[in-house]
Order: C-alpha cells, then structure tokens, then sequence
C-alpha cells in the first residue's frame, strides 16, 4: 500500500502580544492510501492547527507535510476536503448548491455537478431537503450537508475536525453509524478529529493520541475490529478493553492540562 | 381531590371575556359622558383619548378569546387596517367638533379633496402639474410624438423628485458600494480611510449644499443631484464595509478549502455574506436621499413634492400642504417597497426567513 499524506516534524508558532504560543510540536503522521485515523487529544493541544495545515489554510512554521496525488487521478481531483466543526456551509445555498460547490467551482457541468450532488443528499439522508435553505434544517442535518459536500467533492483525503461534536448524543450515534456506512462504501483516506474515544474507536483503523500542549505524538493505537462495524461494536468487552487503555494515557496528559489551566 | 380544592381557592375562575369587554365599553362611556357634562373632556383630551385608546385596545385584546387560531391572522390585519380608519375618522369628528382648529388640521376629507385636485389640476402660470397629466399622453403622443410626451413629464412635480433621487442615488451607491468593498476587503485601506469617512459621515449632508451650489453654480440640476449623490455614498460605503468586513472567516476558509479563489470567493462567498448589511444600507440610503432632496427643493427649487408642499404653506394652503405631505410619504413607502422586492430577489434565502419588518426612514 502507497502512503496517502506524510507529515515529519510539523510544528506550528503562533505570535501573540504575551509571546509565542506553540500549538503543535514535532507532531508527524502517516497516512496510508484509504486507512482510517482518528486524533484524539486534550482540549486546545494543537489538533485543529494541525488539521488545517495538512488543508494548506495556515502554513506550518516548520517541518514538512505532503498529500500524495494518486498516479492514476484524473486531473483537477482536488487535494483534500474539510468538514468543519461548525459546519460552515453557506446560509445563502441550497443544500443542493452547497453539496455541489466543490464541483462547480472546479467548472463540473451543471447536470454532472447535480446528478453527483443528488447522489450525495440521497446518500446522507436529506433527499427532500435538496431545495431547503440551511436555516430550515437541524443541526444535525446542517452536518450532514457539510459530510455531503466533502464526499460530492471527491477528494484525495477527507479531513474532518470533530464533525459531530456539536450534536446531542442520540444524533451522535446516528451519525456515527450512517458515517460508517458512507465511508465503508467509498474507503476513502480520512483524517479525523474527535473529543471521543469511543468514536475513535468504533470508526477508525488507527487512533492517535496526541499530548497536551504543545501537540506531539504520544501513542498510536491500532484497531482490530473487522469492518463492516456498528454501533453494537461499542458494547463489546474488546472494545472496552481497547478504550480504557488509551483512556489510560489520554487521562495523564488532560490532568496537564487542567493543571497548565489552572496556574 | 386536595389539589383541586387548593387550586379552586387560590384561583377564582377569571370573569369571561365578554363580560369584562362589556363593563369596560360602559365604562367608557360614562367616564366621556361624565367628562362630557362637565365640560372638561376639550381640557382633559390628552388623558381622555390615552384612556379611551386603553379601554378599546383591552377590548380588542380580550375579544381574540373569541377569534379561531385560523381566524387570528385575519382579525389582526383588520385591526391594523381598521384603526388608521379609524382615527382618520376621529380627525373629521375632532374637527368638526370644533376640538381641532379646522385651519391647522384639515380634515381628511379635505386634505383627499386637495390631493384629488393636486393630481388632476395643471398650474398655468407655473406651467406644472403634480403627475404630469398621464391622461394627456395617448392624445400628445399622436399629435406631437414623443418630444411632446417628455414635456409632460417635464412638468411633473413627482418626475422632477424621482429623477433627482434616483440620479444622486446611482451616483452616490455605485462608488460607495465599490470602496466599501475595497474598504471591507484590505485592512490597509481601511485602516488610512477610516478617519476621513468618519470624520465626512458625521455633517449633516444638507449643510454642505452651499457647497455645492459654489462648486456646481446655484443652476440647474447638477448640485441637487450632487448633494443627495454625496449623502447616499457615506451611508452606502459605510454599511458595504461593515458588512465585508463581517464575513465569518470559517466561511472564507472553507470557500478557500472547496476551490475558490479570487473573484470566485468574492462571489460565491464575500458578496452574498455582506448582502443582508448591503441592502440595510441602500434601504437607509434611500431614506435618506428623500430627506435631502425634500429639504432641497424647500429652498432651492421650482419643481418637486417639496418644492410644492413649501409653496402651499407660503400661500397658507394647509389642505394641500398635506397632500403634499402624503405624495412624499407613499413615495416613500413605494421607493422602498421597490428595493425591498429587489432585495427579495436578490436573497432568496432570506425571504424565506423572516417577514420584513415595516420600513423606517431615517433622520438625514
Ligand atoms: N490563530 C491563532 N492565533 C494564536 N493562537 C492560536 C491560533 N489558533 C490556535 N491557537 C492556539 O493554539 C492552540 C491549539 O489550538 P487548536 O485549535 O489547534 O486546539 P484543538 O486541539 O483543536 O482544541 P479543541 O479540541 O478544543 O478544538 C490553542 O492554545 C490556541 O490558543
Ligand atoms: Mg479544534
């Protein structure tokens, strides 16, 4: 298997009035071609900053951090696709533009770019939705636009920064399971943020634990479970097992932080 | 059951609706009779009519006991209807009462009468009307073609304002928009602008019309459009930056992440953010041309709505001096309404949101 995205060594500097702050230190990451990671770490350790300089949105102060182009891509494939934590879909879009904007603006035909766009709504749920604004949808579904997007977009990688963290828990889990199901059918290469271990677990091949503030590698976990998975994977003792050990390790670096906030 | 004794004690059941409507109404009317009799309610008015508004709004507030939940929309547009009629209403009994001097406040039937004759007269020494005779146009076209036509319009009172406020309002939102935008967009510029915008927004637009009279010469047309231009722009630039400025940067960087650069985010993503703000401010500005031009042609002109309504107070007219007042209000309200529909076409996503909000005109 080809590596998808390599990351050495990114550390990332922000200014600031009271001195510098390091979000990220040294943190590096590979990726293979169509694996599932999952990044867990305490809060404000650099994941996000990390997420969006693997997108190219912020430049990294140092290190080294690379996609790779499958050879055999058509042209104009796009790099990577974000899902934002707080969806930021475009309010003055239909569900359906929104799922197409990707492709329109990489100058897809009108009929392709909805034909892709309906497959998607359909996909995620939404198919009576497609001439809604985003203000006449839930939370929940206004994630799933931004979900649909990203996959209408067909990207080289699909990043996502705790998509599901501002919903409540029994949309969660519905979430959780219909993303299964949509990425069990297209494998693509996912990098994805989460507060939750139980999530990362249940969704990813790898999970990655990042330390507190300044964000660098604590350990890496790979896990066993066979796919295709549900949510009935949670209540096993495996995965209980699995959970509390990186509980175990996460525990340590989120007293640091507590502490580090504290002082 | 113990609780429904408790309940029972502590809350008697409240009088029905109708029966509180109906003591209400006689109360009314014997507190306007007893002031009546008395001789104080020409004294009291002030606190009479405040009470009788009171009473009649709890009437009205008790009685939508009565009204079905399908019903309600219905009943309250009759209301809002019903009560400017009604206090036309009460204008012409005031005033033939005698409470209202007749002199100050025509009554509306003769303030209609003075529009009616406003609309339809032409004013031979002034070689003017109103509309411009539009019943003449079919008649004036076969005979003199179109050169005939434009000197109907020529004449018209309501033309003559229009004109002037949709000339300076083009000139004046056109480059607002446009360095508003750049303002919204480059901190630079915003940071090296922003004091002399500010500093510029504060005069009261209307004074800088000598200013103009000197620049332009005091003829003409030019200074009035450039006046109202001038007022129009500050209002536009300053909510046109506002809004740019306001864009959520996550919307930016996932426009960005989905492929758009340059003039694609710029319309795709910065222009429909800042819409809503945009229009806030061509809604404001619109107002405000109407207050300029208005106070213009009070002082400075032989045609427009303000020219004629000033003349009718000089000539002591009161009847259509309102009449004037009323052109300039629904000017107001159709101008507005025009840009509202605009609006509605160009954010369709806001349209579904809310219902707007009844229009505001703003101090100029
Ligand atoms: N633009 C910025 N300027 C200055 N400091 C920043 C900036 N963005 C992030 N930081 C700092 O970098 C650190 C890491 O932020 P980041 O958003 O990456 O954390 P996170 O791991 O995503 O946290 P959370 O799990 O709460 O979302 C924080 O301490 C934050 O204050
Ligand atoms: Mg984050």
């Amino acid at each position: 298997m080809s590596k998808k995205i390599t990351a050495y060594k990114v550390t990332k500097i922000f200014p600031s009035p009271r001195g510098q702050v390091v979000a990220v230190k040294d943190f590096s990451l590979e990726v293979e071609d169509g694996e599932f990671v999952c990044i867990v770490g305490p809060s404000g350790c650099g994941k996000s900053t990390f997420l969006r300089i693997l997108a190219g949105l912020v430049p990294a102060t140092c290190g080294t951090c690379a996609i790779h182009r499958s050879p055999d891509a058509p042209p104009g494939k796009p790099l990577n696709s974000v899902v934002f934590q707080e969806y930021a879909i475009f309010p003055w879009k239909t569900v359906r533009d929104n799922v197409a904007f990707g492709l329109q603006m990489r100058g897809v035909p009108k009929k392709e770019r909805f034909r892709i766009a309906a497959d998607w709504i359909q996909r995620v749920g939404l198919k009576d939705f497609a001439d809604c604004y985003p203000h006449e949808l839930s939370g929940g579904m206004k994630q799933r636009v931004s979900i649909a997007r990203a996959f209408a977009n067909d990207p080289e990688v699909l990043l996502m920064d705790e998509p599901l963290a501002a919903l409540d828990a029994q949309t969660r889990a519905v979430m959780q399971e219909e993303l299964l199901r949509i990425w069990e059918s297209d494998r693509k290469t996912v990098v994805y943020i989460t507060h939750s271990i139980d999530e990362a677990v249940l969704l990813g091949d790898r999970v990655i634990l990042m330390t507190a503030r300044p964000g660098t590698n604590k350990a890496s976990f790979t896990v066993p479970f066979p796919r295709p998975r549900d949510l009935s994977l949670s209540s096993t003792a495996e995965f209980a097992q699995l959970t509390y050990g990186i509980w175990n390790l996460l525990q340590e670096e989120v007293h640091k932080t507590m502490e580090g906030r504290a002082r | 059951m113990s609780g429904q004794r408790t309940v029972s004690l502590r809350f008697p059941r409240p009088a029905p609706a109708w029966l509180k409507s109906l003591l209400m109404l006689v109360g009314l009317v014997i507190f306007n009779g007893v002031l009546f009799v008395f001789g104080g309610w020409k004294k009291n008015w002030i606190v009479a009519i405040t009470a009788n508004f009171v009473g009649v709004a709890l009437v009205l507030e008790w009685m939508t006991a009565y009204v079905s939940a399908r019903r309600l929309s219905a009943y309250e547009r009759a209301l809002s209807i019903g009560f400017p009629i009604a206090m036309l209403v009460a204008w012409e009994l005031l005033v033939r009462g005698g409470v209202l001097s007749a002199t100050w406040f025509p009554p509306p039937t003769k303030v209609a009468r003075a529009l009616w004759d406003l609309a339809t007269e032409y004013d031979r020494f002034n070689k003017t009307s109103l509309l411009g005779r539009p019943w003449l146009i079919p008649q004036i076209y076969s005979q003199q073609g179109w050169a005939g036509v434009k000197a109907l319009f020529a004449e018209s009172h309501l033309w003559a304002t229009l004109m002037r406020i949709f000339a300076g309002f083009i000139a004046g939102s056109i480059p607002g928009l446009i360095i508003g935008i750049a303002m919204g967009i480059s901190r630079t510029m915003r940071v090296m602008l922003d004091p002399v915008i500010s500093a510029l927004y504060v005069i009261p637009k209307i004074t800088i019309l000598p200013l103009m009279m000197l620049i332009f010469t005091p003829f003409g047309e030019t200074y009035k459009i450039v006046t109202v231009a001038i007022s129009v722009f500050f209002v536009v630039l300053i909510n046109t930056m506002a809004g740019v400025k306001g864009v959520e940067p996550i919307l930016v960087e996932a426009g960005k992440n989905y492929g758009a650069t340059g003039v694609r985010l710029f319309w795709h993503v910065i222009i429909p953010s800042a819409l809503p703000v945009i229009f806030a401010g061509l809604r404001l500005a619109l107002g405000t041309a109407l207050i300029v031009i208005v106070a213009i042609e009070f002082v400075r002109a032989k045609s427009g709505v303000g020219y004629i309504t000033w003349y009718y107070w000089e000539v002591l007219n009161p009847p259509k001096m309102y009449a004037g007042l009323i052109v300039i209000m629904l000017l107001g309200v159709v101008l507005t309404y025009g840009l509202m529909s605009v609006e509605g076409l160009l954010m369709p996503w806001q349209r579904r949101r809310e219902q707007r909000q009844v229009i505001e005109v703003p101090e100029g």
